[in-house]
């Protein structure tokens, strides 16, 4: 008869081979309203576990308002505000439809997704469009902006495109950005480069008038962080199979609304184990101070959940700035997350540290044994609606998280 | 001072935008600067910087590949900064690979030739991390005390199946191949080896012997338990075993308490058998020195006694310093009872360590005298308030109700500074015994720390009409960081009686609490 | 290299420390190799959770 570590120990095995062999591809670009499980009218989607408007974070009110007004559902702010607490409007975090979105995560049927494939599935995933403004809370009509051109313009340019090609393989692209520099959740750079070189002969193939093709080409060949929406679709695709093995304490999801941080874990199916979420500590902008930040927020973790991100912070100089820089931390961090997870990678390997494979598999039995987090690193938002991006910062989840999710587990498995 | 803002353009130079951050942050933390941001000269950092009062033409000079680094401080400061920027843009790289390790056989991989494991976690965890190391075959240095007697027997039975050493459980000093582990003091090698089931008697012993001008070939700390019955000696035997086997050693010394009957004969059994000359310290017996069988045993009862032996037995003669001379000492101890107010009738002793409270007790004990102490020897009466002294006592203060949660007094003189003042405040208190402790790990600065606190309760003692005689002694060595005669200077210039060594100190502080009760 | 006691008397001892740093930094003062593992408590001290994860970690 098998022991219980044993069990345990396979389940997580089972769960690792699975992250490991996903094989992310976009195949569209799309309304959510017409991809996205779930979706419907007078309904947004948001980022982290489930909230409601009260305890919502001001910068995921300020996004949701955001989405109102960009679908036009509301004039104004006010006017936003009386349609949700009338109960007129549906919020449900985006991990319970199969999608993820950063920072405030907002998606409404109009907002496009990125449509991710995991061929060694069959499921997909979707991310909504990455920019600097709405998602940081900031609901203005310059902000709105970049939406409705994403509406508009981009998306349906990008739908072409991918139609034209088929599908875009993303597995190469994130095995070769890792060895660049990027850590594809806030250094995205050679990623999105590389994605724009793929995605052009789709684009000028695809016959959309010149004018759609030159904006287009502009905005994806100068976006150092669009490849975060598919980085973001391609962990969330990568994760879902990995969801329901049971015995397994491998973590499937960690996402933040700016006002909990909520992990999920293989064995635990559809449980959210949450804790109010951490500051960030950071670096900003001109003018911005740590007094203005919100707290943490973004299903963006997912990227740290397959581990990219702050796990690849060994391997990403830009990034390692945030925390000083020095190599000994590189090193530092890359062996804490060793630590805590179940293996490591051998797809995703970083040069800077011998090419060593990046840790997979966060197990949140190693986790509470070691009282070791993983390392997230984001954006910052302001604590109030109506700002863009204020910075930039390493965030810890709470071990609470980690520790809530372990009894949870000692007792539906009944370990006495 | 006013505050300004200036600008420094640099064309074409490209770092990453966290870089910069950063950069700023440092920037920023400079003295006379109030604020500062290190961005590209993109239209949106520009514009960011116009909001927060840059001026907009200079802004304009610099285009999205420049770098701008922008400073809001005293003018002064400012151009400081931006006399050599390359300060904080261009680091340094470190190197080094000695960052901790998270585990035993991470430390392994590091280190495949490591022998000895030293560990000074909790005493609930610690028996835990010494059977990983006897596993991998490593001996240990098990500094952690509040270890169950289960598991120091399990750990010892372990150890010696396998001919490795578990020094301790509350092993405090050891001395292997030079190196001190623990509290130990900077003393040459020689000779003279010693095994010991007390930290701070291997101290002193260590101590003496290196200022008679020998040497310790190694100190083996064995745990102040491993001589009970219910251990049976373990550590002490494989001690044994090493210390004949070893060339370097040509005495050997056994430095304890009275061990529990049964391992008493053991342990004589084992030291009769012995190739070696062996000193036999058993501190708080019978007061004089017999030698055992035709290996020459010789007995002692105090530190001092054991050291000259030793050096004896090395072929050296005793140094002056170990010389007690019992006359001197009470024509002295007059001399100071003479000083004293009529009230004045009462010995206190606090002690940092464990054995010169012991030490002290059990040379009380020799000249006829009852003593009150929170660790009583036998015969002694147990204080009912270890923090309230009465009649003579002779306080541990390193027992675990003192230090729980906190330093030892061997590290953090607090609690013995608060002590001293309120035994001066008792009018009943004429002598004040000290020991002081140098070496790895102790205060840097061990008389230093209750210097003011003596001298404040000399004053006291003044001004009741009295005199309060302060005795001590110092454990340590001049090679020792805090430096023994540096240590001893300072004392004596303090008007306090210092003593070669605990035992002197002891004895001369027993002819003085004899005479202020006998005058 | 594990070594017998005896053998370790004869030879330079290379340290691992677990536990309170300032012991390895004695002995590398003195010239010797100590290594240093960073220790805590099994679970951050943690009893309820340090005997579940004794079952299944």
């Amino acid at each position: 008869m098998t022991s219980i570590k044993e069990s345990i120990e396979a389940a997580n095995a089972e769960c690792v081979r699975r992250l490991m062999a996903a094989d992310p591809v976009l195949v569209d670009v799309a309304p959510a309203g017409e991809v996205v499980p779930g979706m419907k009218d007078r309904t947004v989607f948001h980022s982290g576990p489930p909230i409601d408007w009260r305890r919502m974070s001001g910068a995921q009110k300020g996004a949701v308002i955001g989405m109102l007004i960009f679908e036009g559902w509301a004039k104004d702010w006010d006017d936003g505000v009386r349609q949700i607490e009338a109960g007129r409007i549906s919020l449900e975090p985006n991990h319970h439809h199969d999608s993820v979105g950063p920072m405030a995560g907002t998606i409404t049927s109009n907002m496009w997704v990125w449509v991710v494939e995991n061929r060694a599935f069959g499921n997909r995933a979707y991310c909504r469009q990455v920019e600097p403004a709405q998602q940081f809370g900031d609901y203005g009509p310059e902000a709105l902006g970049a939406l409705v051109k994403w509406r508009d313009v981009w998306g349906p340019a990008l739908r072409a495109a991918i139609r034209n090609l088929g599908d875009l393989p993303l597995k190469q692209i994130i095995i070769k950005a890792l060895q660049m520099g990027d850590e594809v959740h806030n250094r995205a750079i050679a990623a999105s480069s590389l994605f724009a070189n793929a995605v052009a002969p789709g684009l000028v193939k695809s016959g959309i008038p010149q004018d759609q093709l030159l904006d287009t080409l502009g905005y994806v060949g100068n976006h150092p962080l669009l490849f975060l929406g598919l980085s973001m679709a391609s962990g969330k695709s990568a994760a879902d199979p990995a969801r329901g093995v049971e015995f397994s304490t491998v973590v499937t999801a960690m996402a933040r609304n700016g006002t909990e941080f909520g992990i999920q874990v293989s064995g635990l199916p559809g449980e959210w184990f949450t804790a109010p979420a951490p500051p960030v500590k950071g670096l900003f902008l001109p003018g911005f101070h740590q007094a203005d930040a919100g707290l943490d927020m973004g299903d963006s973790a997912i990227a740290e959940t397959v581990g990219w991100g702050g796990f690849v912070l060994g391997g990403a100089p830009g990034i390692l700035s945030l925390v000083g820089g020095t190599p000994e931390e590189a090193l530092a961090y890359s062996r804490e997350m060793r630590r805590i997870c179940v293996t490591q990678s051998q797809d995703y390997l970083m040069p800077a540290l011998g090419f060593e494979g990046t840790a997979v598999g966060i197990d949140i039995r190693k986790v509470v044994q070691t009282n070791i987090v993983p390392v997230i690193d984001t954006a910052i938002a302001h604590k109030q609606p109506g700002h863009s991006i204020i910075g930039a910062g390493i965030v810890r989840p709470p071990l609470e998280c980690f520790t809530k999710a372990l009894k949870r587990f000692g007792e539906k498995y009944a370990i006495r | 001072m006013a505050m300004v803002k200036r600008l420094l353009i640099r064309k074409g130079a490209y770092f990453d935008s966290v870089f910069l951050m950063q950069v700023a942050r440092q920037i920023a933390a400079e003295p006379g600067v109030r604020d500062a941001s290190a961005i590209m000269g993109t239209e949106a950092n520009r514009r960011l910087l116009e909001h927060v009062g840059y001026d907009s033409h200079e802004l304009a000079a610099a285009g999205p590949n420049d770098l701008v680094i922008a400073i809001e401080g005293e003018e002064a400061a400012i151009s400081t900064v931006l006399e050599d920027p390359n300060r904080w843009l261009h680091r340094r790289a470190t190197g080094g690979d000695d960052h901790a390790c998270f585990d035993l056989e991470e430390a392994l991989a590091r280190r495949a030739d490591a022998s000895l494991v030293v560990i000074s976690v909790p005493g609930e965890y610690a028996a835990a991390e010494a059977r990983n190391a006897l596993a991998r075959n490593l001996n240990v240095f098990l500094f952690s005390s509040n270890v169950s007697v289960e598991d120091e027997l399990a750990l010892k039975r372990d150890a010696r199946a396998k001919g490795l050493i578990v020094m301790g459980p509350d092993c405090g000093t050891a001395l292997i191949g030079g190196a001190g582990m623990g509290f130990a003091n900077a003393v040459r090698r020689g000779p003279i080896g010693v095994v010991g089931a007390t930290g701070t008697g291997m101290q002193e012993f260590t101590c003496l012997v290196h200022r008679g001008g020998s040497g310790i070939s190694h100190g083996i700390g064995t745990g102040s338990r491993d001589l009970s019955d219910e251990i049976g000696g373990l550590s002490t035997l494989t001690a044994l075993d090493a210390m004949e086997a070893d060339d370097r050693t040509k005495v050997i010394v056994l430095l304890s308490k009275p061990p529990g009957t049964a391992t008493m004969r053991r342990i004589v059994e084992r030291l009769q058998g012995c190739a070696k000359p062996i000193v036999a310290c058993l501190l708080g017996s019978e007061p004089k020195s017999i030698t055992l069988g035709a290996a020459g045993i010789r007995t002692a009862s105090t530190v001092d006694q054991a050291a000259s032996l030793a050096l004896e037995a090395v072929g050296m003669t005793q140094p002056a310093f170990l010389r007690a001379d019992a006359s001197e000492m009470r024509a002295r101890a007059a001399g100071e009872a003479a000083k004293m107010a009529p009230a004045q009738r009462c010995m206190r002793g606090l002690f940092a360590g464990g054995t010169f409270c012991y030490q002290s007790q059990s040379i009380m004990r020799d000249g006829g005298m009852i003593v009150y102490s929170n660790s009583p020897l036998e015969g002694m009466r147990q204080l009912v308030d270890p923090a309230q002294s009465r009649e003579h006592s002779l306080i541990d203060m390193g027992a675990e109700t003192f230090v729980a949660g906190r330093p030892h007094p061997m590290i953090d003189a607090t609690l013995r500074r608060e002590r001293i003042l309120r035994e001066a405040a008792d009018p009943e208190v004429g002598l004040l015994l000290l020991d002081f402790v140098l070496g790895a790990i102790s205060s840097a600065d061990p008389a230093g720390d209750l210097l003011g606190a003596i001298s404040a309760a000399k004053e006291q003692a003044r001004r009741h009409g009295g005199s309060l005689c302060v005795v001590a002694s110092v454990c340590g060595t001049e090679e020792d960081e805090q430096r023994l005669d540096e240590q001893i200077k300072r004392l004596v210039s303090a008007e306090v009686l210092v003593f070669a060594s605990n035992t002197q100190a002891a004895l001369f502080s027993r002819e003085l609490a004899l005479q202020m009760r006998s005058r | 290299m594990a070594k017998r006691f005896e053998e370790l008397l004869k030879d330079t001892p290379v340290f691992i420390n677990i536990g309170v740093g300032e012991f390895a930094e004695s002995l590398r003062k003195q010239g010797f190799v100590a290594v240093d593992v960073w220790w805590s408590p099994p679970a951050g001290g943690d009893r309820e959770m340090a005997d579940l994860l004794d079952k299944i970690l």
